[in-house]
């Protein structure tokens, strides 16, 4: 068993293992950090990042370079569309793989890359949710959001030039430029078309669900493989998140068995109690290898402590007299925050401020959260059973609390919109979507606030292009995955036989490397298996055995033999059928064997073997009441003894673990001695 | 155990109090429980001391598994649970679970309330009751206890409704509920993947009826009603909260409006509009275009359909109104009928099956006068029109679902004895499979074979495909197999004798024997040996001959080695062999021995 490593950010994992015969991908996570390297886009023509300056190296200057790359407060940003890190493609080819497990729909965004144009013919896995929701975040029969708004942006105002002269020199240019993975291999965004197909694919898998079936019959309608022998499971189990955490709804983590070897795949857990379903962690428990990713990005900060935070800031910003801005996803963290700031603005006498929410997909985010109730913890699954809905935000929309938007040049926003009021806005990056707008438009006025809720990106990179900026920023991570000591905790409970995990967590994060206790802990007698982006490394998981079935006929002909106390035998000696990867074991039927030439499968049907030590007093005696009495009977060796038939010129040589008669070519002799030998020693 | 046992305590040749007795490697398990719709007495719940004569259940039965929130499937839970004792798992969907409790409690008051019956169930039973049900999923794999499994399939018959896939051991069982092949309005059909059950119980509602299209059927229901109402008659609409209800108020919304009508419909305020919600809650539950759909409109607000007055009852004019239960045999609907029977300008359509007992069976059975317990007459004037709507597969569909989960053996339940018969003859016919009916009580055993589950050596299977791949490929080859089955600490396995050696440690005797005979032959001896491997070659095609160094010849464990004599017109030959290798070594060593 190997994994291949194709992404080298372990909270958009992207990795692949074979299994058995099958290339199983798990995750399919977009590093989007890319584009904070290129300027936003507005969604007017922006005064301000038109007049930007060129850069120019300090240097030999090339001027081939110009335009391309433009200068703001000491930073160089791309001119250009933006770019993203795909999944390497050169360490696997995508048409090999079989199936791809998703895990939650944040860890999705790169499957186009994947199944696109690439040949591949598999099946993609994911719980309903997973699918729902990652289809809003890439949504594209309405208008675009997310990752497709930057589509529709592009397609609609496409930049004259697309700038690649800089990568041929990206080494020369301050950081964090010079600091690119490989920027040569980035990526722009996929089609509309070829996320619409690459969703096709999704086949829906619920909790607890084993894909068994589904999974084979699969791999069957492909061509056979030689001895394609897989006998395959997989169960889907949920993972979850605390309130105020991200991306939750329906998340689930993988359990790869086939009976005797169990591989359980955590990305992106939580063993806190909040909205989501809880984790179900006896389905993890004892496996031969854990494979763990997706913890916290934010592991030095509480996300409870962080939701007071912003209560707190938002509060002092409206009594001020100031507004908030709250870029985040459409789906997730959000629907807490919903939750909990409009209680807390309750209150402290602010419920009178609105608060809006834009996204292209606001609609269907805030509908699908209120139905997908199986996926929710039991006290908001006790709701639906009034019927009530399991999320305030439905009474919060009737009651006018929250706007919702499809853009701020939706119809009713500009009748609707007023200040002080409180801003949730996409995309978390602010390189697009209707955040930068707010950006633009509250950035200069020191009265207003952005907080940063979503980890994703480092807040103090996202606001760069943006400098100076003169109202507040605040950054309040909230991701309630687990954290080092949680996933610790876990891991100690779960009790795996290998645990494999990205490198860098193994050390303390950059940002904080005094924080010696952010690792994960060397488990008590075997090492961590750690890989980094671009590896290839073998895992520990040896197959020893495999089930099969013997049929009600076979069974019946077998007749064990107790040989010790609490072991008995058999031999066994059947037709092995081998269909849709289930191992029988049927009679071999008896065929009147006409000739008098031995066939093998006769033969071995008949066989017996003989166990232990020959009881030789047993046998001497045997030989007397047979009327074979001219014996000589003579300790050769210790333990061994050799029996002569004086008259018959046969010698029977008699040690611990062997027999052997020496005999002439007279059968009934030899025939009848055997006969004797046999009742004298054990036999399967 | 081999065996699997069925008892229906209910629906045995029978419609109403659904619950069956299922007994399968040491385990029992309750699928439904229901109640009769047409009993008043103690026959309306299935008989428990069936079971155990006096006491609680729980140490007889490991689970109760609920396919839907119709009250002849879940009407007897509480009874059973809270009256007569039962504190195990309950198992349903997460919508059964939703508005189960709330029918329980309609028919609670029914009962209690507009009956005065005593001995019923409470509503603090109805919740005790429900606090014991665990929520499923579809496809969820649950495990009750180590050795139980069940699993549940979208149904189609009413919102939640599932059919359960239960294995113990390498036994398995389906229970369909009811369910319905072809999706409706707002449901999808039902599903099953090929899961070869040894026993596939299914429903039979409808089991010699080929439905016709559904779209006749629903302009025969639009145009009936049309002519009722535009003839200033009143069209009463019996129904079941939640099911039929969402989907033919669906149907009339959408003709209303197409065609501008004006005349009120309404529904029985309380549950309905209740129930309307649950549809919004659940709309995963619902067919893939309500479900698209629903962020722009749900489907389940309707805009003509207004909420219905008891004062309404006596209002002049044309008007249609919906109204519970389904079956006439209590509450609004009945009131209503009271009312309406005796004006032939009324019309009655009951959109679903009626059990015997209820006024809906009558008056479908052409019953022209009723007569209620208070010795209350009514006259039926009103036209009676029955229109299939139950969400019940027909013949075609129960046909269609045993093709495809592929079971060993049919039982068919929740239906008329005489129709049984006839699907029964058909199953067996087309399937060639067992197919049984039994009645209320009577326990139908079903053998099963038992494939007994081995842990096989990877490398003895190995070995095996290794052998097999490098022949070339014949479909028809049988492959062989050949190890030692171990019992030991009740596990089953299977391993090459080398591997048994090392691994158990046991040793192997090994019985030799070594025959020397005379060959006369003056030829120098590898010349005879040549002579002898093309002999052997020869005669013996289904084994390997090798031949070794010093003109040694072996097959298997059979060595043949030629010693020059002292006199030199023989040679020795020995033959030697294992005891395994017998019946080979003892053939070539006759056949050397009539060359010699």
């Amino acid at each position: 068993m190997k994994l291949y490593c194709l992404s080298g950010d372990p909270a958009k994992p992207c990795y692949i293992i074979s299994f058995k015969e099958l290339l199983i991908m798990l995750d399919c996570g977009l590093t989007a950090q890319t584009i904070l390297n290129f300027l936003p886009l507005p969604l007017v023509h922006s005064q301000k990042f038109q007049s930007l300056p060129n850069w120019i190296s300090p240097r030999d200057h090339d001027s081939q370079i110009d335009g391309e790359l433009k200068e703001c407060c000491g930073r160089v940003f791309i001119d250009s569309s933006p770019e993203f890190n795909a999944p390497l493609d050169k360490i696997v080819d995508f048409s090999e793989i079989d199936i791809i497990l998703i895990s939650n729909y944040m860890n999705m965004l790169a499957l186009p890359y994947i199944t696109e144009g690439t040949g591949f013919n598999g099946t993609v896995y994911a719980t309903e949710p997973t699918l729902q929701i990652g289809r809003q975040i890439y949504d594209y029969t309405e208008p675009r959001n997310g990752i497709h708004q930057l589509v529709d942006y592009i397609e609609l105002s496409p930049k004259a030039n697309v700038a690649t002269q800089w990568k041929e020199m990206y080494h020369l240019l301050p950081s964090p430029l010079c600091d690119a993975y490989k920027p040569k291999s980035w990526k722009h965004i996929f089609t509309t078309e070829a996320v619409q197909n690459s969703l096709a694919r999704v086949q829906i898998a619920g909790y607890d669900e084993k894909l068994y079936q589904k999974m084979v019959a699969m791999k069957y309608r492909k061509p056979a493989k030689k001895g394609g022998v897989v006998k395959y499971s997989v169960a889907a189990d949920q993972r979850t998140r605390l309130s105020g955490s991200g991306f939750c709804l329906g998340s689930s983590n993988w359990v790869l068995s086939s009976g005797h070897e169990k591989v359980a795949y955590i990305s992106g857990s939580s063993t806190l109690t909040t909205h989501p379903r809880p984790i179900n962690q006896s389905a993890l428990k004892y496996a031969d290898i854990v494979i763990m990713t997706g913890l916290t990005q934010a592991p030095h900060y509480n996300p409870d402590s962080m939701l007071g935070e912003l209560c707190m800031n938002v509060g002092l910003t409206l009594k001020n007299g100031g507004s908030v801005l709250i870029p985040c996803y459409p789906s997730g963290v959000v629907y807490d925050l919903f939750e909990c700031l409009s209680t807390n603005l309750d209150n402290h006498g602010f419920s009178q401020i609105p608060m809006f929410f834009i996204s292209p997909v606001a609609d269907s985010s805030l509908a699908y959260s209120n139905i997908l109730a199986e996926w929710l913890s039991s006290v908001k699954q006790n709701k639906v059973y009034i019927p009530d809905e399991p999320f305030p935000h439905a009474s919060l929309v009737k009651n006018s609390r929250l706007k919702h938007f499809k853009h701020i040049y939706s119809e009713g926003f500009s009748t609707d919109f007023r200040q002080p009021c409180v801003v949730f806005c996409g995309h978390p990056s602010l390189r697009f979507g209707d955040a930068v707008h707010f950006i633009e438009l509250w950035g200069s006025n020191p009265l207003h606030t952005v907080i940063f809720t979503e980890p994703d990106f480092p807040y103090h990179h996202v606001l760069a292009p943006f400098q100076p900026l003169a109202m507040k920023a605040i950054y309040c991570p909230i991701e309630t995955s687990l954290n080092f000591q949680q996933a610790n905790k876990l891991l100690k409970d779960l009790k795996p036989g290998n645990i494999v995990i990205p490198e860098s967590y193994t050390q303390p994060p950059t940002m904080a490397p005094h924080k010696t206790d952010l690792i994960i802990d060397q488990g008590p007698d075997k090492p961590l298996i750690t890989f980094k982006r671009g590896e290839v490394i073998k895992l520990p998981l040896k197959r020893k055995r495999n089930r099969v079935f013997l049929t009600p006929e076979i069974a019946a002909t077998i007749v064990p033999k107790e040989v010790k106390p609490g072991l008995s035998l058999s031999t066994l000696t059947g037709y092995l059928q081998v269909k849709d990867n289930l191992h029988n074991i049927t009679v071999v039927e008896e065929e009147p064997n006409k000739k008098t030439i031995p066939t093998r499968d006769e033969c071995l049907k008949r066989i017996k073997y003989e166990l232990g030590t020959l009881d030789v007093d047993l046998f001497y005696k045997k030989l007397m009441q047979d009327g074979i009495t001219d014996v000589r009977m003579e300790q050769s060796s210790p333990g061994s003894v050799i029996i002569t038939l004086t008259s018959e010129d046969t010698t029977i040589h008699i040690s611990e673990k062997s027999t052997h008669i020496v005999c002439g070519g007279k059968q009934s002799l030899r025939l009848k001695l055997r006969d004797l030998l046999l009742q004298c020693v054990q036999k399967i | 155990m081999p065996d699997i046992k069925i008892t229906p305590l209910g629906a045995g040749q029978d419609v109403g109090r659904s619950c069956l007795l299922l007994s399968m490697g040491g385990k029992n398990i309750m699928l439904d429980c229901g109640m009769h719709m047409g009993y008043n007495d103690e026959r309306r719940f299935p008989n428990f001391s069936y079971i155990v004569p006096e006491g609680p259940l729980t140490v007889h039965i490991d689970c109760v598994i609920i396919s839907h929130f119709h009250l002849d499937h879940c009407g007897a839970l509480p009874y059973m649970s809270e009256i007569v004792g039962y504190t195990g798992p309950i198992y349903m969907t997460h919508p059964t679970k939703a508005i189960a409790p709330i029918l329980l409690e309609d028919m609670r008051k029914v009962a209690v309330e507009r009956k005065g019956e005593s001995n019923f169930f409470t509503t603090q039973m109805i919740k005790d009751c429900m606090k014991k049900v665990q929520a499923v999923t579809l496809h969820q794999s649950v495990m009750v206890d180590s050795e139980l499994e069940i699993k549940a399939y979208y149904a189609g018959h009413v919102l939640g409704a599932a059919m359960f896939w239960i294995r113990v051991g390498s036994q398995s069982v389906v229970y369909t509920g009811d369910y319905n092949m072809t999706p409706d309005r707002h449901l999808g059909a039902a599903w099953i993947d090929k899961c070869k059950p040894d026993l596939l119980i299914s429903e039979s509602t409808y089991a010699t009826t080929i439905r016709d299209s559904k779209r006749c059927r629903e302009r025969d229901f639009l145009k009936k009603v049309h002519e009722c109402v535009a003839k200033g008659g009143k069209v009463l609409i019996p129904v079941f909260a939640l099911g039929r209800a969402q989907e033919l108020c669906i149907l009339l919304e959408t003709y209303w409006e197409r065609m501008n009508l004006k005349y009120p419909i309404f529904f029985a305020v309380g549950l309905t509009e209740k129930a309307n919600n649950y549809y919004k809650m659940f709309i995963t539950w619902t067919n893939q275009k309500i479900r698209k759909t629903f962020v722009q409109r749900n489907m389940f607000d309707f805009k003509h359909i207004k909420p219905f007055d008891k004062g309404y009852i006596d209002n002049p004019g044309a008007m249609v109104v919906f109204a519970t239960p389904g079956m006439l045999h209590a509450g609004l609907s009945l009131q209503i009928f009271k009312k309406w029977a005796p004006n032939e300008n009324n019309m009655v359509i009951m959109p679903g099956y009626c059990v015997q007992g209820t006024v809906g069976h009558k008056i479908l059975g052409g019953a022209k006068k009723i007569e209620f317990e208070n010795r209350q007459q009514v006259e039926v004037k009103m036209s009676v029109e029955y229109m299939s709507f139950s969400a019940h597969a027909d013949a075609k569909g129960i046909m269609q679902l045993i093709q495809y989960c592929e079971p060993k053996n049919v039982l068919l339940v929740h239906g008329e004895a005489e129709k049984m018969k006839f699907l029964r003859e058909k199953i067996k016919e087309e399937f060639s499979i067992e197919c049984f009916m039994p009645a209320n009580g009577e326990t139908c055993v079903i053998t099963t074979p038992v494939k007994i589950p081995v842990d096989a050596s990877l490398s003895l299977l190995k070995t095996e495909a290794k052998i097999y791949n490098a022949q070339p490929p014949d479909p028809k080859r049988m492959r062989l197999i050949h190890g030692i089955l171990i019992m030991k600490d009740n596990r089953v396995s299977l391993m090459s004798l080398d591997e048994l050696c090392k691994e158990v440690g046991v040793n192997r005797h090994i019985l030799r024997f070594t025959s020397t005979i005379k060959l006369d032959d003056q030829e120098p001896i590898n010349r005879i040996s040549e002579k002898l491997f093309s002999l052997l070659q020869e005669k013996l095609t289904s084994w390997t001959v090798t031949m070794l160094e010093n003109n040694k010849i072996a097959v298997q464990s059979v060595t043949i080695a030629i010693e020059s004599d002292s006199n030199e017109h023989h040679k020795n030959v020995l033959v030697s062999w294992t005891n395994q290798d017998e019946d080979l070594g003892a053939y070539i060593l006759g056949l050397l021995q009539n060359m010699g």
